[in-house]
């Protein structure tokens, strides 16, 4: 291996570690902003210009909390859950393409950390492996209402996982693809698949709603219900690191969304753009505009939030097992008729 | 039962169409109307820098009041004392001396006035039971304090300022 490979792969591992976490950190603000205004109020504006350094201020007070862990923990678990749930978010990065090949000093640079040929698969592997952290945070607190919320969050995360692979199961049919590079190079333009498998885009939305436990799926940490959840015992950072780990799970998410359904860095226009601008700075845009597609996302899951209530746990379970399901077995007959009969 | 009132309506509940079911148009429906609240007038007041104007009739803090002289209107009478249903006002009376005549109004004042604000609901009782016009729940709102004792306020709290030599 090359010395230069290695500097190109770590500043980028290095770069989109950083930014994934400034993202998660600024979604905290952006949360509680937009929660303000959609509730006529105008949300936190003290710390900095128009409120900035917000999660700078909560990130030092998390720090400086003091650290409490229950006398009837189990203590090692205890501490693995939350570092296993912030580990599993943070990785999940790792295959997703956020531009084209960018040529810099005459040498061609993939922005992506790593284009493995089964990235999707990674991609649900990781997604799958998140729910560790909170079962095994709910498991260790020893603690009723935590344990409900660890139960809770395993077997929604298992059933909504169940429609989302169904759902992807489809767009592979019509990609022929496993590699997330790939998937998105087919979208060239304005090709986006959310245009050829709409109902599958509903479905895969709806159950990554589920996945990062947002609301109206956020059984697992329902505080009219269960206190706080799987997080109740926990407390200064490490609950930071639980809060953390899901807006760094929206992010990827949304990412992910952006990726398989609206086209990551593709967008109307973009080779016309990339001759003007040249193969340096062209896919600067790209990645801008994936950019901008995410923070929509990123959006979009606060603005459900503030609006939609929360599900009872009944019908999320009847949602997930008898409408969800049924309907990503139809879309995908539905995707293999149209692709064996009509488009050959 | 039948209704005695004739006004009792019957709704009948509809089993919901397939439109209803769906869900999705609902939530859309929803998710329009938060969106235009985002665009709405935020009713928040920015408080120490903007404060809300206080109604007509608001009782706050007390003052006891000075007369166009400039001197304290009480005169220890022990009515507002006595109206009080918190037993929050104490005083200790004393007499005018020669000499004082540009300080208090009456023959007697209040050497000490205190009010327990902890003890104090701000029922304005006292304020009506006042023969002289002295005390007025006029000011602004009683500010937190860290010990019980800091909210016994004396006559250095109470007393409305001396007026400005003109």
């Amino acid at each position: 291996m090359e010395l230069a490979f290695v500097i190109e792969k770590f500043v980028l591992i290095t770069v989109i570690f950083s930014l994934s976490l400034v993202v998660a950190m600024y979604s905290t603000l952006a949360e509680r902003k937009i929660a303000a205004f959609l509730q006529d109020r105008v949300g936190p504006n003290r710390a900095g210009w128009g409120g900035m350094f917000q999660p700078i201020a909560d990130g030092a007070k998390l720090f400086f909390k003091e650290e409490i862990i229950p006398t009837d923990s189990s203590r090692f678990l205890f501490i693995v859950g939350p570092s296993l749930a912030i580990l599993t978010a943070c990785i999940g990065s790792a295959v997703i393409p956020w531009g084209q090949p960018m040529l810099i000093a005459g040498r061609e640079i993939n922005l992506q950390v790593t284009d493995i040929n089964v990235g999707i698969l990674y991609v649900f592997g990781i997604v799958s492996l998140g729910v560790y952290g909170i079962m095994i945070g709910g498991w260790a607190s020893n603690n009723k209402f935590s344990l409900m919320g660890a139960i809770r969050a395993a077997s929604q995360n298992i059933s909504y996982e169940i429609p989302m692979g169904l759902s992807l199961i489809a767009l592979l049919l019509v990609t022929n693809t496993l590699s997330l590079k790939e998937i998105t190079e087919q979208q060239h333009g304005w090709h986006w698949n959310v245009l050829y498998q709409p109902l599958g885009f509903i479905l895969f939305l709806v159950c990554s709603f589920a996945e990062t436990n947002r609301t109206p799926f956020d059984l697992p940490e329902c505080e009219t219900e269960l206190v706080g959840g799987y997080h109740t015992e926990y407390s200064s950072m490490k609950m930071g690191f639980y809060l953390f780990a899901e807006y760094i799970n929206m992010f990827i998410s949304s990412a992910v969304m952006t990726v398989l359904y609206f086209g990551g860095y593709n967008y109307p226009g973009m080779d016309l753009v990339n001759n003007i601008l040249g193969p340096t700075w062209g896919p600067l845009i790209g990645v801008a505009v994936m950019f901008i597609k995410i923070f929509m996302f990123i959006f979009f899951f606060m603005w459900v939030r503030w609006t939609v209530p929360r599900f009872r746990y009944d019908q999320l379970m009847n949602l997930g097992w008898k409408i969800l399901i049924p309907l990503a077995i139809a879309n995908i007959v539905i995707t293999g008729v149209w692709l064996t009969y009509v488009v050959k | 039962m039948e209704s005695l009132s004739n006004r009792k309506k019957v709704l009948e509940q509809k089993p919901m169409n397939f439109w209803e079911r769906l869900y999705l148009p609902a939530i859309a429906q929803g998710m329009g109307i938060t969106f235009r609240h985002m665009f709405k007038k935020k009713e928040t007041v920015f408080y120490p820098e903007v404060e809300r104007e206080f109604s007509e009739n608001w009782r706050g803090m007390h003052s006891l009041k000075r007369d166009e002289q400039g001197r304290e209107r009480c005169t220890a009478c022990g009515l507002c004392a006595l109206s009080c249903p918190a037993e929050a006002i104490t005083m200790i009376a004393a007499e005018r001396q020669k000499g004082e005549e540009n300080l208090y109004r009456e023959e007697k004042y209040a050497a000490v006035y205190e009010i327990n604000m902890l003890r104090c609901i701000f029922c304005g009782l006292c304020e009506e039971a006042c023969p002289k016009e002295a005390i007025y729940l006029d000011g602004p709102i009683v500010p937190a304090d860290y010990l019980r004792k800091d909210f016994i306020y004396g006559k250095d709290k109470l007393v409305e300022e001396p007026l400005k030599a003109q």
